[in-house]
């Protein structure tokens, strides 16, 4: 058992390291905005207020923090998804009531790992296993909509409250479209040979120990930021650009508050746009600045991350046209909600 | 004469794991075969959810990971 317990003596080495970089990422974390600063107006002896001052500086600010932040919450959540499979996930859900079960599902699909290339054995595994319909979608929902790379640009660019919002409304989302979905009775437009499709057991697999998770959470980090890096770059560029020289309330006409299909507008656009989302939000996040309303931009967000012309074509193999279609049509709608709903209040 | 399967329909990571599990082959200096499952329903009876995945003789030994040529030499030993 020692080797399965963090605090066991053998595994000292691991938690001095932890402590020690953990401690050295918070030592450069905290640097980043006097080095930008330095950056910009010393070393390239840019004048304060200018546009061009302005966006150097906020470039080399934004970038390396909000890749130190992606990196250690990868790497957090790499550790946490350790202790979660899928079929972990199934058995846990399996048999479940709904309601509380949509409940559950929406939450173990942002700590169970699953990519949307598995979508289709995931989906077999779980409705065949006496799974309920929808609460396998609510997993379906929340498994891409709440995903640590959203949350941390959300969290760096926009700050903890926006953060929260989303992961909430993601959340009640996944539930209340699996719940829809499942009240729907739509048992019978998933393909006919998914209920035929024998499934086996796997058997148990062995159970990491510690150094095994963290090489887990160290390759998460490795795979995901490596994938993302150049897009948030990317992004932040183009969006300290906006942020230097695109004029004030340029937006308010377009994505603003008063512009009633800017909603369903964001959410059409957004859906056939797929996983680059590191790369939207730091854009969005500019524009936000420039008069476009926080709902509108959250649907937008939403609609890019969480439905996407991708996953249609997965999920067609297993989901006759009808059921697909509800699905698309009920997250939508739900996205829509959100974006006036915040529209309204804020 | 061992039997090694990679479990996946198609990715990018299956191809990856597959590279690998013919590196620890040639590694291990052992008698395998290495052969793509890519049906949807054989993939299913073997009960694994999450691809790319590894099985030994018949034994899903790992799912939803891409492991290493030296992670899939410990299951040929």
């Amino acid at each position: 058992m020692d080797k399965f317990d963090i605090r066991s003596p053998g595994l000292r080495k691991y938690r001095v390291a932890g402590v020690v970089g953990l401690a050295l990422w918070w030592l450069v974390y905290r640097s980043l905005a006097p080095f930008a600063a330095w950056f910009a107006y010393s070393l390239c002896g840019l004048t304060k207020g200018t546009h061009l001052g302005a966006t150097v500086e906020f470039f080399v600010f934004e970038s390396p923090k909000v890749l130190m932040l992606l990196a250690l919450v990868v790497f957090g959540v790499g550790i946490v998804r350790s202790f979660f499979t899928p079929e972990r996930t199934r058995r846990i859900l399996s048999g479940r009531s709904e309601s509380a079960g949509n409940v559950l599902a929406a939450l173990l699909g942002i700590v169970t790992p699953f990519c949307s290339c598995s979508a289709v054995p995931l989906f077999i595994g779980f409705v065949t296993t006496g799974v309920p319909l929808g609460v396998t979608f609510s997993f379906l929902v929340s498994s891409p909509m709440v995903n640590e790379v959203a949350l941390v640009l959300l969290f760096g660019l926009f700050g903890w409250k926006v953060a929260a919002i989303y992961l909430g409304t993601g959340l009640a989302i996944a539930i209340l479209s699996g719940w829809v979905i499942g009240r729907l009775r739509m048992e019978k437009h998933v393909e006919d040979w998914v209920f035929q499709t024998h499934v086996g057991d796997a058997g148990p697999e062995a159970e990491p120990d510690w150094p095994a998770r963290i090489r887990l959470g160290l390759d998460a980090v490795k795979d995901i930021v490596g994938r993302v890096w150049l897009y948030v770059l990317i992004g932040i560029g183009v969006g300290a650009g906006i942020h230097g020289y695109v004029p004030e309330n340029f937006m308010a006409s377009i994505m603003g508050k008063g512009a009633w299909w800017s909603v369903p507008l964001a959410v059409l656009i957004g859906v056939p746009m797929y996983s680059n989302a590191a790369g939207i939000i730091p854009v969005v996040q500019a524009l936000l600045g420039k008069g476009a309303a926080l709902g509108t931009v959250l649907a937008f967000m939403m609609a890019v991350i969480a439905l996407s012309l991708p996953e249609a074509i997965i999920l067609r193999k297993v989901l006759k046209p009808r059921l697909l279609a509800v699905f698309f049509g009920v997250v939508a709608i739900g996205i829509m909600a959100v974006g006036y709903l915040f529209n309204a209040m804020m | 004469m061992r039997k090694i399967q990679i479990l996946g329909t198609g990715c990018p990571k299956c191809s990856t794991l597959m590279a690998n599990a013919e590196a620890a082959v040639k590694a291990a200096g052992i008698e395998a075969t290495v052969e793509k499952v890519d049906q949807i329903a054989d993939i299913m009876r073997m009960g694994v959810m999450s691809t790319p995945a590894l099985a030994v003789d018949g034994v899903v030994k790992s799912a939803g990971k891409v492991l290493s040529a030296a992670d899939i030499k410990k299951f040929l030993a």
